[in-house]
């Protein structure tokens, strides 16, 4: 095939007043954005709104059906905290796969031609809203453990420390970053939030009927089975041998499958 | 301005985009034209860096896209009007785009009244849209950071005929006090009345450029006459290519050159002039043939 090709002749060229190089974008300005966009949608805020509702649901069930004596924070903690382990890794799926599913990568991705920058973006909004949540939640406990004992003419138990209550808050925490994780390794909602539910949810009793089976893997659950090690935390229970544990699971189960997806994130073709 | 040069996408054995090399200069609009599936669209993303090149590169104001510290001001780009958050009103999304640009939040109703989207339908979410809504929002998210460079893949798409007429007027300002404007389409007319350069692609490679006015003096003239015999042989004899078209005859000469082919065979005209847009639209066709779909045998 041969080109046609036209010399041009040279146009007198309209030129636009220079103007001095715009600075660069600043993360903090990212983050902001990245806030704002995980809430300015009815399906966000709701979602988010979930959260204390969800919270404020599980506190009120537990005063109104937890025996007297069972009325104590630990309870109220363990209440809140199943919705939590449900709502904030879908928070943390959807914030990064919503850029593929409603194709507002397009946008995101040439304002900010850096995709790390607005991943990581995410990530610091991700974490922030679980901490923020977890504490929110934390608080509506305590209100409900005030409460609860009120009503039943019981003494306030506060069983649960400060320390054991930062350990489930970073619990949760990596919970969320299991999810982000998924988010963009499969950038697909329905992928990744199924794939949440069977690595929480679905594992962990073909793990316990393995370990129940097979005496070398009761060995090596704590070291292989990230949920295992996870547990730790909500027990309050921590050494350094528990710590280690979890960080070994979290290299295989979130690191490295977190590179993986940053890595083909950085290459892949956004459409 | 826009710079590519021997840009080339591959996908597999599949080369969608094939050393494809041109230039969008400041104060004009150009126009990338071809057939849907030419690759205008692969170009465009590689341009703004949301598709790799498999080699070659394409520049913005002189700098790879990545390397512009903010984008949103220095080239505005629509590549899909479609792309965007069905649930998010036409204002949240253009607050979105002012927010990280870092403009002031007037620029959100300024570009709300210059694209006419009113307070109304601005408050309504995206997935009430219709495309032509789509796309004046797509405008103005492009126009928020008063960029020198538009980079715009099929703008027109949906719009009404009031609307053509109004991005048309919109993009000749912009070229006009000094934008670079690059659009593409798949209508010939759409460009034709717009463009003053023009890149035509076809199954990834480029099959004519240059500006307008050359491509359509390219094309020949048009000539008219109840004797058609004569007026042939006396172009064959006077060496000059034509080609019959339905009622007329296409000739690959100025206009004078065939008057004076004419008046010395003694045939009388009934019409003669530069074959424009009749020109550009067989220029089109003809050199897109082997490459358009309808010319595929399946």
């Amino acid at each position: 095939m041969t080109a046609t090709t036209v010399e041009g002749a040279v146009q007198t060229e309209v030129v636009r007043a220079p103007r001095p190089a715009p600075a660069r974008i600043p993360f903090s300005r990212i983050v902001t954005v990245e806030l704002r966009k995980s809430f300015d949608t009815r399906s966000g805020f709701w979602l988010m709104a979930s959260i204390g509702i969800l919270a404020v649901i599980a506190t009120g069930a537990t005063i109104l059906f937890a025996p007297d004596d069972q009325l104590t924070y630990d309870n109220f903690a363990a209440a809140i905290g199943f919705p939590m382990a449900v709502v904030l890794p879908v928070i943390a799926v959807l914030s990064v796969t919503s850029e593929w599913s409603q194709r507002t990568g397009l946008t995101s991705f040439t304002l900010v031609p850096h995709r790390g920058r607005v991943i990581g973006a995410k990530l610091a909004v991700t974490v922030g809203v679980g901490v923020a949540s977890m504490l929110l939640a934390a608080a509506i406990g305590a209100l409900g453990n005030l409460l609860g004992s009120t009503i039943a003419g019981t003494d306030t138990v506060w069983d649960v420390s400060a320390l054991e209550l930062a350990y489930i808050v970073l619990a949760n925490v990596l919970g969320m970053l299991i999810g982000f994780m998924l988010g963009v390794l499969l950038r697909n909602s329905a992928a990744a939030i199924v794939g949440y539910f069977v690595i929480s949810f679905v594992l962990v009793p073909l793990s316990m009927l393995l370990a129940q089976s097979q005496a070398w893997f009761e060995k090596a659950q704590p070291w292989v089975d990230f949920n295992f090690a996870q547990g730790y935390l909500f027990n309050g229970d921590m050494s350094g041998q528990h710590w280690a544990q979890i960080g070994v699971t979290s290299l295989f189960w979130l690191i490295i499958p977190m590179t993986i997806g940053l890595w083909s994130v950085l290459r892949s073709e956004v459409k | 301005m826009i710079k590519v040069d021997s840009l080339t996408k591959r996908y597999g054995a599949f080369t969608a985009v094939d050393d494809v090399s041109f230039t969008a200069r400041p104060g004009r609009v150009t126009g990338f034209l071809g057939p849907n599936g030419a690759g205008k669209s692969t170009s465009m993303r590689v341009m703004v860096g949301l598709t790799p090149a498999t080699s070659g590169y394409a520049e913005v104001s002189a700098r790879r896209f990545a390397d512009l510290p903010n984008p949103g001001l220095e080239v505005g780009v629509l590549l899909d009007a479609s792309a965007q958050h069905a649930g998010r009103t036409g204002r949240e999304i253009l607050t979105i785009a002012q927010r990280t640009m870092g403009l002031p939040a007037g620029r959100v109703d300024e570009m709300l009244e210059r694209v006419s989207l009113t307070p109304t339908e601005s408050g309504r979410r995206v997935r009430n849209y219709s495309l032509g809504m789509r796309q004046r929002l797509g405008i103005a998210t492009a126009l928020l950071g008063d960029p020198e460079v538009l980079i715009l893949d099929e703008p027109a798409n949906g719009l009404d005929p009031a609307g053509i007429r109004w991005m048309r007027d919109l993009l000749r300002g912009y070229a006009d006090q000094g934008g670079t404007v690059l659009l593409s389409s798949h209508l010939l007319h759409e460009i034709e009345v717009i463009a003053d350069d023009l890149v035509v692609i076809g199954n990834g490679r480029i099959v004519a450029q240059g500006t307008k006015a050359e491509l359509l003096a390219s094309a020949g003239t048009l000539v008219r006459t109840r004797d058609v015999p004569t007026l042939s042989r006396a172009l064959v004899d006077a060496d000059v290519e034509f080609s019959p078209m339905t009622d007329a005859l296409r000739v690959e000469a100025d206009p004078d050159v065939v008057g004076q082919v004419a008046l010395r065979a003694g045939v009388a005209l009934t019409e003669l002039r530069a074959a424009d847009g009749a020109g550009l639209e067989e220029m089109f066709l003809e050199l897109t043939a082997d490459t358009q779909r309808e010319g595929v045998a399946a």
